[in-house]
C-alpha cells in the first residue's frame, strides 16, 4: 500500500477533530487521527489556496492531497464533471493511487467515481470517460496534453476544482515537466477556480517549486509534514581491498547478499541498467540458499516488471536489484533495507531512494551505501552527512524549450481558435517560460504555421492561419492527427525487442546500437540471463540461453546523472580538510596520504592538475569535480585547444570527479589551457560540429513536430515522405543558423548534456588558481580515471577521424 | 577534396566525395538522384522541410562542375523530385540550373520520379546512355558495366569510440557501380539491403563519404540497418526475407 492512508499513532487518542463526516467516523473506526498537514490542506482548500506539501514518505501525503477533494465531493455529490485531476510522472503510480483511493471511497460510501487515463488506457475506456467524466481523473503529463488538445477541453475541465501534482520535484526538473507546466497554464485559464497542489517528499528549493505551481508563488502555501525519524545510513567499507577504479562494486557482492539475508526485504539500487545486470548475476552466483532475488529495470518487458512488482508487494521477494525504475512513488510492501550500490550522485536523490524503505513513519528508514571505488567512498560519506543534516540538493527547474512550445501551440490550435496575445500571456504564466520574449513566441508561432524560415516560401501551404476575427486557427486539419501521434517530449533511442527463441517469450528491449555490435554466437547479459545472440528475425533480436563465454553487457545512452554541485563541494572539503582524514576508513586514509605525499590533494579554491608520462604517452589529469557532463565538454574544448597549440592530444576520458587527456607531447603550462576564453574560443564551433548537437536537434525536431516520431510497426508511407533530421540539420546550419529549432537544440545542449553553465562557473572560479604538479609517474588519484580508458567512450568528436580510426582498425585486423 | 580512383571493367574512373562520378578520359561528370524540389514537395504535404534544398543541391553541383570542368554532365535520373517540382521550378532556381545546364553538354537520363524534364532548361533527354561498354541508366539491373542510381545507397559503420556512423556511399565490385543520391535532402537505403547487395553477387566495396575524402570499406565490415521500419534485416543471412525462420539448433 502506498502512503495514501494515514497510519495510527502509537500514542494519542483516535480523535478525528477537524474532520467533517463521514471522514471523521472513518478515521475513528480505523483508530486514526488526522495529521496536522492533512488538516492544513483541508483548511487551505476552503480558502481555495494553492499549496506545496512537503512530507516524508509514509506521512499520509497522498491522502492529504485528496482529502479536500473527497470532502468537497461528499458535499457536492458525484457526477458533476471532473472535480480533481491528478498527474504523476509514472503510469504505474497513477494506477496505484487509483487503487488506493478506492478504500476510503468504498468505506465512506461516497458516490465518487475514479478513472485512470494514460497511454495504456483502452479506446473503449477513453470513450466511456468522455461520455461520463469521472469525478477524479488520474493521468500523466502526456495524456493531459492530449486531453487538452480536444475541442471539448474547455467544457471537460470547466468544473475542475483541484489539480494534484505528485512527485512534483521530479516533474519540474524534466522536459516532460515543461510540457506539463504549459498544460497547467492552460488549465488555469479554463478553470480559474481550480487550486493547484504539489506533493513531494524531497524538495531542495521550495521557492522555485512554488513558482512552478503558480504565477503567484506568494499565494502558494508551503505545508510541511511532521518530519519522520532521521534515516540510519551506513557506508559499507569492505575488510578486504577496496577497488581503485570501476563502478560495479563486484567486490561487495557477498557482503550485499549477507545484508539481504539479514533483512526481511531489500531494494538494492544501482545507477545504470548495465550495473543492475552485472550485480544481479554476481548475487545469483553466490546465492547458495536460493534467496528469492529479482531484477527490475526500464528495459525489461512490462509483464516481467509487473510480476516482480507484485511479488515484491506481496512479500514473496527478499530483494530486488533495481535502477531508478523503482525510485518514485509506489510502495513495495515491507522493505526494511535500501542498499545503494555506487555513487549516490546527490543527497536528494539518495533520500528519495532511502524513502523506499520502511513506510512506517515512526521507525527510521535504514540504508547501506556501497561505494565501488575510493572516490565513491568520499561521495557516499558526503551524501550520508548531507542526509543527516537534511541539506538537500536538487536539480533546477527545467527551462522552457522552443521545441516544447511549438508542440504546445499546435495542441492549443487543435482545441480551437486562439488569440495570440492572450496565449502569449498564458504561456508566460508557466514558470519555464516566465522570461520568454514576444519575438521568440512569434517565431515559434511562425514555425508552426509555415516552418519559420526567413525565406517565407511556404505561405501557400500554411497550417495555421489568422482569421478576420484576429484568431489563429488550424488551416490544415492534418496537423491535428500529426499532433496526437507525436505528443510528448520523450524521444527514445531506437530499441529492438529481445525474444528467447523465435516463438519464445519476450524478455525486453536493448538499444539498436548494442545489437549492431553483436555477431551471431556472441553472448550477452540481459534480463538476468546469459544469452546468446542467434540473429534477427523481422524486427526482433532472437536469442537463446548461452552455454558460456565472456559476455557483453548492453549499455544504454543517457540516464547518467552527474554528481551535484553541493555533493561535490562536500567531497572537496573532505579532501582539503586534513583534520578529518583520521576519521575516514583505513584504505581511504592511506590512499589520501599517498596522494598527499606523491602529489597533492588540492585546496578548495584551486584546481589540481597533474601531468605525468605513462606508456609512451603524456597524461594530464585535472580534478574539477564538476560532474561528468561538464568534464566531457571541457575535454572536447581542451583537446581542440591543445591541437591548435601543437600538443598533439590523442584522446580524453571524463568522470564525475576528473578528466584525463593524453597525447604525444607534455603540457608544460596547464594554466594557459584552463582559461575562461576556452568557452568563447571553440564552443560555438565545436557545438555546431558535434554529434551531440545533431542528436539534440533530432530530438527537438521530433518534439516540435518537424520530423515525425516513428511508431513501432508503422509502415512508412513511401520514400518521398521521409525526412532525415540529420540532413535537415546540415542544410539549416548552412543556410539559416538562427532557425528556431537550431536555437532550441543549442539551448537544450547547453543546459543538459554539455552543462556549460557549470563549466563556465568552474573556469571563472579557478582562473589563476591552477595547482600544477609534475609527476614522474601516475598518482594514486589518477588511477581511477586512467584505468577507465578504453572502457569509456574515447576520443573527440571529429567524425572523419573516427571513421579513419575505425577503418584503420579494420585494415589492421584484416591484414593480421 | 580527394577523389578516389576506381577501375571499372578496365576503365579508370574517379569517385568524388561529394557524390559524383568522373570519367576523366571522356571529361564526363555523372550525378544521380538530385531530387530537386523535394523540400517543396514535402511542404505541399504539410512537412516544412528547409526551403534551401534547391540552393544547397545547386551549390553542390556548381562546385562539382567548377572542380572537374567536364564536357558532359549526366544526371542519372530523378533529377527532379516529381513532375510538379519539375514544372514548378522558377525564378532564381530556374536561372541557376539553366546556366549550369548550358555551360557544357548536359544529358538528363529519365528516372521513375521525373519522366518529363522541362524542355526550357536545355540538355538532351535519354532513357539510357551506352558508351564504350559502360551503360548509364537510372535503375540498376545488375548487368556488367552498369552505372546507376535510384537506390540512394548509404552505409553504416561502427567506430572505435562506440558510435555508429551512417553515410552516403558509392557501391562497386569493379564490374558495376551504384551512385549515392546527390540531393541535399535525399535519404538512403542501407547497402546491405537485398535490393542493393543482390546486385553484387560476389560482394562489393562501399565508399563512404567523409568531409573531403571517401573511405573504402568492404561490405562484410558494414553494419546492417537495424531500423525495421526502414527495411527488412539481412543479418540472419541463412534465412532470406520471406522464408520461414529456422533455428539452426533444431
Amino acid at each position: 500500500m502506498r502512503d495514501v492512508l494515514a497510519r495510527p499513532r502509537p500514542s494519542g487518542s483516535p480523535v478525528a477533530a477537524g474532520l467533517p463526516e463521514p471522514f471523521a467516523s472513518w478515521f475513528t473506526r480505523r483508530g486514526w487521527r488526522p495529521r496536522r498537514h492533512q488538516l492544513a490542506m483541508l483548511g487551505l482548500a476552503r480558502e481555495a489556496r494553492d499549496a506545496l506539501l512537503v512530507a516524508p514518505t509514509g506521512g499520509g501525503k497522498t491522502l492529504a492531497g485528496f482529502l479536500p477533494s473527497l470532502v468537497e465531493l461528499a458535499e457536492r455529490g458525484g457526477g458533476g464533471g471532473i472535480h480533481t485531476l491528478y498527474v504523476s510522472p509514472l503510469k504505474a503510480l497513477s494506477a496505484d493511487v487509483a487503487r488506493n483511493l478506492e478504500a476510503p471511497i468504498r468505506d465512506t460510501g461516497l458516490p465518487v467515481t475514479i478513472a485512470v487515463r494514460t497511454g495504456d488506457t483502452s479506446p473503449t475506456a477513453r470513450a466511456r470517460q468522455r461520455r461520463r467524466p469521472p469525478d477524479i481523473l488520474l493521468t500523466t503529463p502526456e495524456s493531459l496534453a492530449l486531453l487538452l488538445s480536444y475541442p471539448d477541453a474547455a467544457e471537460r475541465f470547466a468544473d475542475l476544482r483541484a489539480v494534484v501534482l505528485d512527485e512534483v520535484h521530479a516533474l519540474a526538473e524534466s522536459k516532460r515537466g515543461v510540457l506539463l507546466a504549459l498544460g497547467l497554464a492552460r488549465l488555469r485559464s479554463l478553470a480559474p477556480g481550480a487550486r493547484f497542489l504539489g506533493l513531494s517528499a524531497t524538495v531542495a528549493e521550495p521557492g522555485a517549486l512554488r513558482r512552478w505551481l503558480s504565477p503567484e508563488p506568494e499565494r502558494v502555501a508551503l505545508v510541511e509534514g511532521e518530519p519522520g525519524p532521521k534515516p540510519e545510513v551506513e557506508v559499507l567499507i569492505p575488510d578486504e581491498r577496496l577497488p581503485w577504479a570501476g563502478h560495479y562494486a563486484s567486490h561487495a557482492a557477498a557482503a550485499i547478499l549477507d545484508l539481504v539475508r539479514r533483512h526481511r526485504s531489500s531494494i538494492v539500487f544501482v545507477n545504470t541498467r548495465a550495473q543492475a545486470e552485472v550485480l544481479f548475476g554476481l548475487l545469483w552466483r553466490l546465492n547458495e540458499c536460493n534467496l528469492p532475488i529479482a531484477l527490475h529495470h526500464g528495459s525489461l518487458e512490462v509483464e516481467q516488471r509487473r510480476k516482480v512488482e507484485a511479488a515484491m508487494a506481496s512479500g514473496r521477494l527478499r530483494a530486488v536489484v533495481a535502477t531508478s525504475s523503482l525510485d518514485l512513488g509506489i510502495d513495495w510492501g515491507d522493505v526494511d533495507l535500501v542498499v545503494q550500490v555506487g555513487a549516490p550522485k546527490g543527497a536528494a536523490r539518495l533520500l528519495q531512494r532511502i524513502g523506499r524503505a520502511n513506510h512506517r513513519l515512526e521507525e527510521p528508514s535504514k540504508a547501506v551505501l556501497v561505494p565501488a571505488n575510493r572516490f565513491e567512498v568520499l561521495e557516499c560519506l558526503a551524501a550520508s552527512e548531507a542526509v543527516e543534516e537534511g541539506a538537500l540538493d536538487g536539480g533546477a527547474i527545467a527551462s522552457g524549450g522552443l521545441d516544447v512550445l511549438a508542440q504546445h501551440l499546435v495542441g492549443v490550435a487543435c482545441s480551437g481558435p486562439f488569440d495570440a496575445d492572450r496565449l502569449f500571456a498564458e504561456v508566460r504564466s508557466a514558470a519555464p517560460y516566465a522570461t520568454l520574449s514576444r519575438a521568440d513566441f512569434d517565431a515559434v508561432l511562425d514555425f508552426v504555421a509555415t516552418g519559420g524560415y526567413a525565406l517565407g516560401r511556404y505561405e501557400r501551404f500554411r497550417r495555421l492561419a489568422r482569421g478576420a476575427d484576429g484568431l489563429w486557427r488550424l488551416a490544415d486539419p492534418r496537423l491535428s492527427r500529426q499532433y496526437r501521434m507525436n505528443v510528448g517530449t520523450i524521444v527514445e533511442a531506437p530499441v529492438m525487442k529481445v525474444r528467447l527463441g523465435p516463438r519464445g517469450r519476450r524478455l525486453g528491449e536493448v538499444e539498436e546500437y548494442f545489437v549492431s555490435t553483436l555477431a551471431p554466437g556472441d553472448s550477452f547479459l540481459f534480463a538476468g540471463r546469459l544469452l546468446e545472440f542467434v540473429g534477427i528475425l523481422e524486427d526482433e533480436v532472437i536469442v537463446r540461453k548461452s552455454r558460456g563465454g565472456e559476455p557483453k553487457v548492453p549499455a544504454y545512452a543517457g540516464g547518467k546523472l552527474p554528481l551535484t554541485n553541493a555533493l561535490a563541494d562536500r567531497v572537496k572539503a573532505m579532501l582539503s580538510d586534513r583534520r578529518r582524514w583520521p576519521t575516514l576508513p583505513a584504505p581511504v586514509r592511506e590512499w589520501l596520504d599517498a596522494q598527499a605525499r606523491r602529489s597533492s590533494t588540492g585546496e578548495p579554491e584551486e584546481l589540481l592538475v597533474e601531468t605525468f608520462p605513462r606508456g609512451g604517452r603524456q597524461f594530464l589529469v585535472a580534478y574539477p569535480m564538476a560532474g561528468r557532463n561538464a568534464h566531457q565538454t571541457l575535454g572536447m574544448l581542451l583537446t581542440r585547444r591543445m591541437e591548435r597549440l601543437g600538443l598533439a592530444p590523442l584522446g580524453f576520458v571524463a568522470s564525475d570527479y576528473c578528466l584525463a587527456v593524453w597525447g604525444r607531447k607534455p603540457v608544460e603550462r596547464p594554466e594557459t589551457l584552463f582559461t575562461v576564453d576556452l568557452l568563447a574560443d571553440d564552443l560555438e564551433e565545436w557545438m555546431a560540429e558535434s554529434s551531440l548537437l545533431k542528436r539534440t536537434f533530432r530530438n527537438c525536431a521530433v518534439v516540435a513536430g518537424l520530423v515525425e516520431r516513428r511508431h513501432p510497426g508503422q509502415q512508412k508511407t513511401g520514400r518521398q515522405l521521409t525526412m532525415s533530421a540529420d540532413l535537415i540539420y546540415d542544410v539549416l546550419r548552412k543556410y539559416e543558423p538562427d532557425h528556431v529549432l537550431l536555437r532550441a537544440a543549442r539551448a537544450e545542449a547547453a543546459q543538459g548534456m554539455t552543462d556549460i553553465r557549470r563549466l563556465s562557473d568552474l573556469l571563472n572560479a579557478v582562473e589563476g588558481r591552477i595547482r600544477h604538479v609534475r609527476l614522474p609517474r601516475i598518482s594514486p588519484f589518477a588511477v581511477a580515471i586512467v584505468a577507465g580508458i578504453g572502457k569509456e567512450l574515447v576520443g573527440g568528436e571529429a567524425l572523419d577521424q573516427e571513421l579513419e580510426a575505425a577503418v584503420a582498425e579494420l585494415v589492421a585486423e584484416a591484414m593480421a | 577534396m580527394r577523389p578516389e580512383p576506381l577501375r571499372l571493367l578496365g576503365r579508370e574512373l574517379l569517385l568524388d566525395p561529394v557524390g559524383a562520378m568522373v570519367w576523366p578520359e571522356r571529361a564526363m561528370l555523372v550525378v544521380a538522384d538530385l531530387h530537386l524540389g523535394k523540400a517543396e514537395a514535402l511542404a505541399r504535404r504539410g512537412h516544412f522541410a528547409p526551403p534551401y534544398e534547391l540552393a544547397a543541391t545547386l551549390a553542390r553541383l556548381e562546385a562539382l562542375v567548377a572542380r572537374h570542368r567536364p564536357r558532359l554532365v549526366v544526371s542519372l535520373g530523378d533529377g527532379f523530385h516529381d513532375c510538379r517540382a519539375a514544372r514548378g521550378l522558377e525564378g532564381e532556381g530556374f536561372d541557376r540550373l539553366a546556366a549550369l545546364v548550358r555551360r557544357q553538354d548536359w544529358l538528363w537520363i529519365t528516372g521513375n520520379h521525373d519522366p518529363a524534364v522541362p524542355l526550357a532548361l536545355g540538355g538532351a533527354v535519354l532513357d539510357r546512355l551506352v558508351l564504350d561498354g559502360l551503360t548509364f541508366v537510372h535503375q540498376p539491373s545488375g548487368a556488367a558495366g552498369e552505372i546507376a542510381g535510384h537506390l540512394h545507397p548509404v552505409a553504416r559503420i561502427a567506430t572505435r569510440a562506440g558510435r555508429v556512423l551512417r553515410r552516403r556511399c558509392f557501391a562497386s565490385d569493379g564490374v558495376r557501380l551504384l551512385l549515392p543520391a546527390a540531393g541535399a535532402l535525399t535519404g538512403g537505403l542501407n547497402v546491405l539491403d537485398p535490393a542493393i547487395a543482390g546486385l553484387f553477387p560476389d560482394g562489393f566495396t562501399a565508399f563512404l563519404s567523409g568531409a573531403d575524402r571517401l573511405f573504402p570499406v568492404p561490405a562484410s565490415r558494414l553494419l546492417p540497418e537495424l531500423d525495421p521500419r526502414r527495411h527488412r534485416l539481412p543479418l540472419e543471412r541463412s534465412s532470406a526475407p520471406g522464408e520461414p525462420y529456422q533455428d539452426p539448433q533444431r
